[in-house]
């Protein structure tokens, strides 16, 4: 990251301007011509660094009621082949592996699963304890009940 | 290769109306990088500029969006994300919260219906500094952080499609 990424960075992590020219109010924020601007966004954008560029609902406010986090002890040994079977259900959004905490976290398999209600989440987690059948030794359902926080990065002023 | 699934819902939401709906579900999939980008975006969407940026910035102040912009991945700028917990008494909860909350490397925070109540994800510009902010967060609240990294990710990516 070297200082011209940083101020983009800097001046874009809260989000784009409401402006008409978005990238020019940057450039002008970081005193830069609009086409560097453009161009390091671009080449951000194509080596990952920015993921995308869009919009974040707020899943609660668009009917997403019920947000779980399904969490699973598994077996080590055949965690790839259940992390993949359960990564491609079409309501799990995100599907890693986690350290356990023994003996007061025996979780390793995290999935995210979001549905209109409580009864179509629990649905959801039925049919994951079912796919993974014998391998699954205990889950847990945590559903999130407040959003304290959602901003996302932010870089410390320097 | 990104994934995206789609999920459709019925909306039980009033007030968001067709024209929303299609700007939601259309700028989760990206967002040009040229002159005028809500001109050409407005104009895909069959509305002029000044009503997109209108609408977005009221889904923005009444929070249906929690934000519009680049979503940066601080992996790949040097950086390092964490999940992390904490078991919270209730009578501590709202002070915890808001010692947690006021770290910048607290991006998002989540409460959940268990006994490790508070679920947050740090994204600091170092490795390093995810455990060393864990042990901030620990001694100013004398309570435990849980650092849950990810091992491994097996999927990540959904489009949340409103109808």
């Amino acid at each position: 990251m070297d200082t011209i990424d940083r101020a983009i960075i800097s001046a874009t992590q809260s989000g784009l301007p409401l402006l008409s020219q978005p990238y020019h109010a940057v450039a002008k924020q970081i005193n830069q011509p609009v086409e560097v601007v453009k161009e390091r966004m671009q080449a951000m954008l194509e080596n990952g660094q920015i993921r995308r560029i869009g919009a974040v609902p707020n899943h609660y406010k668009i009917g997403y009621k019920a947000n779980a986090m399904s969490v699973w002890d598994v077996p080590e040994e055949s965690i790839d082949e259940l992390g993949k079977l359960i990564g491609s259900l079409p309501y799990v959004s995100h599907c890693y592996q986690r350290p356990r905490f023994l003996p007061e976290w025996p979780y390793n398999l995290f999935a995210m699963l979001h549905g209109t209600s409580k009864e179509q989440v629990s649905e959801q987690a039925n049919q994951l304890k079912e796919l993974l059948g014998d391998k699954c030794r205990q889950y847990e359902l945590l559903y999130s009940t407040e959003i304290l926080k959602k901003t996302g990065l932010r870089l410390k002023s320097q | 290769m990104i994934f995206q699934t789609y999920l459709n819902l019925y909306m039980d939401s009033n007030q968001l109306d067709i024209i929303d709906k299609k700007i939601i579900n259309s700028l989760q999939g990206g967002f040009p990088i040229c002159d005028n980008p809500y001109q050409q975006v407005a104009g895909e969407l069959g509305i002029n500029e000044s009503e997109l940026l209108h609408r977005l910035d009221y889904l923005l102040s009444d929070k249906t969006l929690t934000r519009f912009g680049p979503m940066y991945d601080i992996q790949k700028l040097g950086g390092a994300f964490s999940l992390c917990a904490m078991r919270v008494p209730e009578s501590k909860f709202a002070q915890v919260n808001e010692t947690v909350n006021a770290y910048p490397e607290v991006a998002h925070n989540y409460k959940r219906n268990h006994e490790f109540n508070m679920w947050f994800v740090l994204a600091t510009e170092t490795p390093q500094q995810i455990q060393e902010t864990c042990n901030r967060i620990s001694e100013e609240t004398g309570i435990r952080v849980y650092n849950m990294p990810k091992l491994k990710e097996f999927f990540v990516g959904l489009h949340f499609t409103i109808d």
